[in-house]
């Protein structure tokens, strides 16, 4: 590396005066105290919420690593979302409420699924794979309606929150830092993997996957390995999601869900490892601040903030080509920005 | 009795196929032509459905019901290529399927704004309500005009894209854009009127349907969902794939919805086959779209090299 010009393919070491890692490090010690704060203020809903922004950014950390680094666009991630919110109301519904079954379970479903489904989706690039993996969310989706011993159509709710270890996760605060830590290990594990020679192989896949070939890199392995990390990833996020509503359903796997991953994704920066965090952040405040804001305006409109969302959605599209957290440079000398920076 | 059911299935299976054909020709038209993801295609079909049922309510003729879907989904189309879209064709499929996925959401939430939350209905028009006997069972004759129609329309897309200059320019401009425009022709126009035909198709889906489902916000989705399976089963950018694909779609779907559950009841016991059967008849489609692109990754009918990139 170090006889090499960097380019803006490399790996860069952490820079930490960069404007991202600041950035970074600030959200999460943000996130590392809001509890306390939202104590301070006495308002516990705060607490749900920013757990529910730390589920989705999980989710979307996951859809992030096949979207962001192997230029995968599956529109059909929620799907994972939905087998890992499963994967605890259906055993606690026979009153297995262990966690760690939840996820033993959840991530022992997952990768068969993932692989099997990623090796057929994987035949296929680019628009097709986008239709070939809403179809398989499409039929999980079906699926899970169809199960109607398990709530069918209305979804199933979930007694009590999974048991695990010492822990009281019936405690929000609780369960809020498990699903920070969850975040932490999820980014930290996702930042080593795109910088190491597995990351290196799969962002080649994305730019050039006939020269990746050429070079001798089996790229489907690649992808086919990604694809399911990044699946686990997601059906974590489901059991974290089960375990905060307290409900599980098919919405969970609706494929509106996954075109709001992808919009976290894109709205936080497309190739930033952190950029998931804050792009969840974004549309989930938004998404609670526009009824707000319409009702404080115009209260006729109040059930319709959709239509902004929608709007903004578009525009998010249209001119933010780098995303929120990948418009900050990642560099502290020059703006030049380093995909393998967090 | 069974043959007369079956008869009936594989006609209303027609039915869609023919509806899924006008909304999957746009589609693929649009995606050869200028490699772009609508997913507010399905939008368009709602509009159309609303346009119809306004101009219905309103003048009570059906005829100036489909003049009212077909114009207004194509004057939207053509809005929305002219002012929102133009600048998307050249990015990558992403980007496309994002903003178009904002623009779903915008377009739900105008028609709960005008029209309402509740689903509204649109009768059928006087002329086609009725029945005809066809070989020992008696079928709406609405739902027959619907297959005219979209055969008919079938037939004069051949006539409009293999026979006509018109047709010969998309025919080239989905081979190779870049060319074309290079040779003189303005392709800005020709994307834009291959759009707002695209749309006014979609609309005139809407309306034909707005009878037989019930029109709400949000109702263009399912039917999305279903034609995106059409055009990649057909073959990105092949109408003639679209056509084969919609009608073997509509039909398998229709007729896995009729009988799978009788035939699950066949192999298991009666409560399982109950949740199992419509469950499996709706992931039929999806399980066939797998099996075709694990077979054929481009479709069955690959329309050309460019279009499928």
């Amino acid at each position: 590396m170090s006889a090499m010009k960097p380019s803006s393919l490399w790996p860069v070491a952490l820079q930490w005066r960069s404007p991202r890692t600041v950035a970074a490090v600030v959200i999460i010690a943000l996130l590392a105290v809001l509890p306390m704060i939202a104590g301070a203020l006495e308002s516990s809903y705060y607490v749900s919420f920013a757990t529910r922004v730390l589920i989705y950014a999980l989710a979307a950390i996951g859809l992030n690593f096949i979207l962001g680094f192997g230029g995968m666009v599956s529109l059909g991630h929620a799907m994972y979302v939905l087998l890992g919110a499963y994967a605890v109301a259906i055993p606690a519904s026979h009153g297995v409420t262990s966690g760690f079954a939840h996820v033993t379970l959840a991530v022992a479903v997952c990768i068969p699924l993932a692989a099997g489904l990623g090796a057929v989706a994987l035949r296929t690039s680019g628009i097709a794979f986008i239709m070939i993996t809403l179809a398989f969310a499409q039929m999980l989706f079906f699926g899970a309606v169809s199960l109607k011993d398990y709530g069918g159509d209305d979804g199933l709710t979930v007694a009590a929150r999974s048991t695990l270890g010492g822990l009281d996760l019936s405690n929000n605060t609780t369960l809020y830092y498990v699903a920070f830590v969850t975040v932490l290990v999820a980014l930290y594990l996702s930042w080593r993997a795109v910088l190491s020679p597995f990351g290196l192989v799969l962002r080649a896949t994305k730019s050039n996957p006939r020269r990746a070939t050429a070079l001798g890199h089996p790229i489907f392995r690649y992808q086919l390995t990604a694809y399911f990390a990044s699946a686990v990833v997601c059906a974590i996020a489901g059991v974290l999601l089960a375990n905060l509503t307290l409900f599980a359903s098919p919405a969970y796997g609706a494929w509106t869900l996954s075109g709001e991953l992808i919009v976290i994704v894109i709205l936080g920066g497309l190739g930033t490892v952190f950029g998931p965090v804050v792009g969840a952040i974004i549309l989930l405040a938004l998404e609670e601040a526009l009824p707000m804001l319409i009702e404080a305006t115009l209260p006729d409109y109040k059930s319709n903030w959709m239509l902004l969302l929608g709007l903004f959605i578009f525009f998010v599209a249209l001119l933010l080509k780098r995303g929120v957290f990948g418009s900050l440079p990642a560099s502290a000398q020059s703006k030049r920005t380093e995909p393998g920076s967090p | 009795m069974t043959a007369q059911l079956a008869l009936s299935q594989l006609l209303n299976g027609l039915q869609l196929g023919v509806l899924l054909f006008l909304l999957a020709a746009g589609l693929t038209l649009v995606f050869g032509i200028m490699s772009f993801v609508n997913l507010a295609h399905g939008s368009l079909y709602m509009l159309g459905a609303y346009f119809g049922a306004a101009a219905f309510a309103n003048t009570d003729s059906f005829t100036l019901a489909i003049i009212a879907a077909v114009g207004g989904a194509g004057l939207v189309g053509l809005l929305l290529d002219r002012f929102a879209l133009t600048k998307l064709y050249a990015r990558d499929h992403l980007d496309q399927v994002l903003a178009t996925f904002g623009l779903i959401l915008f377009f739900n939430e105008l028609i709960r704004i005008i029209w309402g939350p509740s689903s509204i209905f649109i009768q059928v028009p006087k002329a086609l309500d009725s029945t005809v006997d066809i070989a020992g069972i008696t079928y709406p004759s609405y739902r027959l005009a619907i297959i005219a129609v979209g055969l008919a329309v079938a037939f004069g897309l051949y006539v409009l894209i293999q026979k006509t200059r018109v047709g010969m320019l998309i025919r080239a401009g989905a081979t190779n854009a870049n060319m074309v425009a290079a040779l003189g022709v303005n392709i800005k126009w020709l994307n834009t009127l291959v759009f707002a035909l695209g749309a006014a198709l979609a609309g005139l889906a809407g309306v034909m349907a707005g009878p037989i489902v019930s029109v709400q916000p949000g109702m263009g989705e399912p039917v999305l969902i279903l034609t995106l399976v059409v055009i990649i089963i057909g073959g990105l950018g092949s109408i003639r794939g679209a056509f084969f694909a919609a009608l073997i779609v509509g039909v398998v779907d229709t007729l896995g919805r009729a009988f799978m559950p009788t035939l699950m009841r066949s192999l298991m016991e009666r409560n399982a086959a109950d949740a199992a059967g419509p469950a499996l008849a709706s992931m039929l489609i999806y399980l066939f779209m797998a099996v075709v692109l694990a077979v054929k990754p481009q479709g069955l009918f690959p329309a050309n090299v460019a279009a499928t990139r």
